[in-house]
């Protein structure tokens, strides 16, 4: 005689794992005081020439102590690049993963004396899609796109918007040139994600990134008191 | 491809849970998953044969059970369901409706298993 299959009731999130390690690393960076932000984008939309001029402004007219964490899917070029600004940078380098995640974030900050920072930023793997899933522990998570990408990323990945805080739009300096229509970009984030708050940042200029620094050091204000 | 590692998660969690059922032989891993989870069904499915080959799962297949996306309408008060997630509007009154209640799961929510 066969049993008939039976279904077994569970309830197991798939993440949890990557969950965990991530509400570990949370509550590792809130008692170290330090303020963690992390960076999403597709490629080349401007997040390493962002990022380095974030950190040069930080470290030397604020006199803050920042450090990056950059993910890269082969090459260091990233990685050597942002070391320009003088901050400790540390690469990781993903192999053909497309993503980085928390255990990774984990493993990477080996060693580093995180009460010894203001700020840290995690550079992800430029990649819209597959970065979304997965928690990596920080504070704030910014998404990029450029004048030079379209008006309509927002609506391609829409997952992505959802799950970061602000959505960052990167080299202004282009955008007469490429006839950027910067109304249809804020009606996309607004239609994907109202109310999230948006800024117009040239990396190249710096038109733009007094306003976004204003805002993080509130939001820094606000999450450590 | 982040859909492998997702697959590999899958079966790291049906694993776990199977270890409680005995040697029950699963047939099949069900899977609840929202619009916002990041998860392509088409991707997953072939990630997880790939994945599942020279495991204890080899034979197993995965069931999806979609989500719908809900969000808490501020003009209704309400959870109300929305019209798409590249349109984060209430499905009733049309009003912007950001906080999702529903959408983002990923979760085994059942093991299909002999005996």
């Amino acid at each position: 005689m066969t049993t008939p299959p039976r279904l077994v009731q569970v309830r197991h999130r798939v993440l949890k794992q990557n969950d965990l390690v991530a509400r570990g690393l949370r509550s590792r960076f809130r008692e170290a005081g330090v303020y963690v932000v992390s960076l999403v984008s597709g490629p080349g939309s401007g997040k390493t020439a962002f990022l380095e001029r974030v950190l040069t402004t930080l470290r030397v007219r604020d006199g803050l102590r920042v450090a990056a964490l950059v993910g890269d899917l082969a090459t260091d070029n990233d990685a050597r690049r942002l070391a320009r600004s003088r901050a400790p940078v540390r690469q990781i380098t993903t192999g053909t993963v497309c993503h980085l995640d928390a255990a990774m974030v984990s493993a990477a900050l080996d060693g580093w004396r995180l009460e010894e920072l203001d700020y840290l930023f995690i550079e992800n793997v430029g990649n819209l899609v597959c970065p979304s899933t997965f928690d990596l522990g920080e504070d704030l998570r910014l998404v990029l796109f450029s004048v030079t990408e379209g008006e309509d990323k927002p609506l391609k990945y829409p997952t992505i918007f959802h799950t970061a805080d602000e959505a960052i739009i990167t080299k202004t300096d282009l955008a007469p040139a490429v006839e950027f229509d910067a109304e249809a970009a804020h009606r996309g984030v607004e239609s994907v994600r109202p109310g999230m708050a948006i800024f117009e940042v040239s990396a190249k200029t710096g038109e733009g990134l007094d306003r976004w620094l204003d805002a993080l050091s509130a939001r820094r204000s606000g999450a450590l008191g | 491809m982040h859909e492998l590692s997702i697959a590999l998660a899958i079966l790291d969690a049906a694993s776990e849970e199977a270890a409680r059922l005995d040697g029950a032989r699963v047939l099949a891993i069900h899977l609840r998953f929202g619009p916002l989870s990041g998860v392509v069904e088409e991707a997953l499915r072939s990630a997880f044969e790939l994945a599942r080959e020279g495991t204890p799962f080899g034979e197993t297949s995965l069931v999806f059970e979609a989500v719908p996306l809900v969000a808490f309408c501020p003009s209704c008060d309400a959870e109300r369901p929305v019209a798409s997630i590249r349109h984060l509007r209430c499905a009733e009154c049309g009003g912007p409706a950001s906080h999702v209640v529903r959408g983002r799961e990923l979760e085994v929510v059942a093991l299909e298993v002999e005996p």
